[in-house]
């Protein structure tokens, strides 16, 4: 199984800025290793996040998406307190939820 | 008189490549690299590996089933908080000086049973392969970012790794006729457009020798001290330096006195 993602959700403002960094190799399917073969495309595809069951952020990733991703946004509608939940798939049908309370 | 050429040339492409309309002094270059830095930082995936480093330390494994928590690593057993800055250091239970990556094969063959083979046998990552070692690093020295270094020469066998370490660094040998200060002796000396820093300065040691372990973009790996001299050793076509090698910790002892009073702000982010 995946290893989990690190997530912080804080208020700015009136707003929600959340910050997740996810660990995923993210191969593009260019790659060749050393004997020649290419590596298999693997990569995540959606990302998601709620908070409240609300869904905030929906996204849809390819290849170009660098290894170990780094994701920022901000939403607002939220308060310090809820959950922010982040949830992605990959290619391989690879699932990972995790979720992160919101901080004043 | 060619050469200056070719440097200019380099360096006007650079600029051109980076799209530095405003870059005209000489420390531009530079200064545009630590605002690449900046910019990695704060999503550093570093802390991926931290994690996962704190996870390996508390969980029992190896053949006794039992976690590196008791692993003395210089502050006492178990103490991890600000262990990175008092090493490498001389042991008394193995009679060796020692740097957190042998200290940790130390750790998991006394605590958890493995054999000091197994312990060795996958030192660095890479693609598709996340190792232990490199996690328990990341998660050590973690745990002394903003302490200052303070590793001690007293003992006598402390002060041979120094000296040895020393040595090490200005041997010249190799195909190439390198050392470490062919590279790392000198001031305003770069690679590319990256400006290598001048290691028996004490100001640029504890700037580079508190930023490793580091979070390697193009690689997309964290990597230690030891891959650090171990690449070093590469790139001067020296003989491939034995992950945790009596040289290996010499030279690491040597680097870390001359970084004496910096800083850990590791693991940090490069390019």
């Amino acid at each position: 199984m995946a290893d989990p993602m690190k997530i912080r959700a804080t208020m700015v403002g009136d707003k929600v800025e959340v910050k997740v960094l996810m660990a995923h190799e993210m191969e593009t399917g260019q790659r060749k290793d050393s004997k020649g073969a290419i590596v298999p495309a693997w990569f995540i595809q959606n990302v998601t996040a709620t908070v409240n069951g609300k869904t905030v952020l929906s996204a849809e990733w390819g290849p170009a998406v660098a290894k170990n991703p780094f994701l920022s946004f901000r939403f607002s509608g939220a308060k310090a307190g809820d959950k922010v939940v982040i949830t992605w798939t990959d290619n391989h049908g690879d699932k990972r939820s995790d979720e992160a309370t919101i901080a004043a | 008189m060619t050469h200056t050429w070719i440097t200019a040339a380099a360096l006007a492409a650079g600029f051109f490549a980076a799209g530095l309309a405003t870059a005209q002094d000489k420390d531009s270059t530079s200064k545009q690299i630590e605002r690449y830095r900046e910019a990695l930082a704060e999503g550093n995936p570093a802390e991926l590996w931290e994690a996962r480093g704190e996870a390996l330390w508390k969980e029992k494994r190896g053949p006794k089933g039992a976690s590196l928590e008791r692993c003395d690593l210089g502050l006492g057993p178990g103490i991890v908080k600000g262990a990175y800055t008092v090493l490498p250091k001389y042991f008394a239970d193995t009679g060796k000086v020692e740097d957190l990556e042998s200290r940790l094969v130390t750790c998991m063959v006394s605590l958890q049973g493995f054999t000091p083979g197994e312990a060795k046998k996958d030192p660095f990552g890479g693609p598709g392969k996340k190792v232990p070692m490199d996690a328990l690093v990341a998660y050590i020295a973690s745990e002394s970012r903003g302490m200052a270094m303070h590793v001690s020469i007293a003992d006598p066998k402390e002060r041979e790794a120094y000296e040895l370490g020393r040595q090490i660094f200005f041997y010249r040998g190799g195909p190439h006729d390198f050392a470490c200060a062919s590279c790392h002796g000198a001031e305003g000396k770069r690679i590319r457009l990256q400006d290598l820093p001048n290691l028996t300065n004490p100001a640029d040691a504890r700037k580079a020798y508190t930023t490793w372990p580091a979070y390697r973009v193009s690689q997309g790996e964290v990597r230690s001290m030891q891959w650090r001299l171990n690449d070093c050793f590469r790139q001067q076509r020296f003989p491939e330096l034995e992950f945790t090698s009596p040289a290996s910790i010499a030279l690491s002892l040597y680097l870390a006195r001359t970084a004496e009073g910096g800083v850990m702000d590791a693991p940090a982010i490069k390019r």
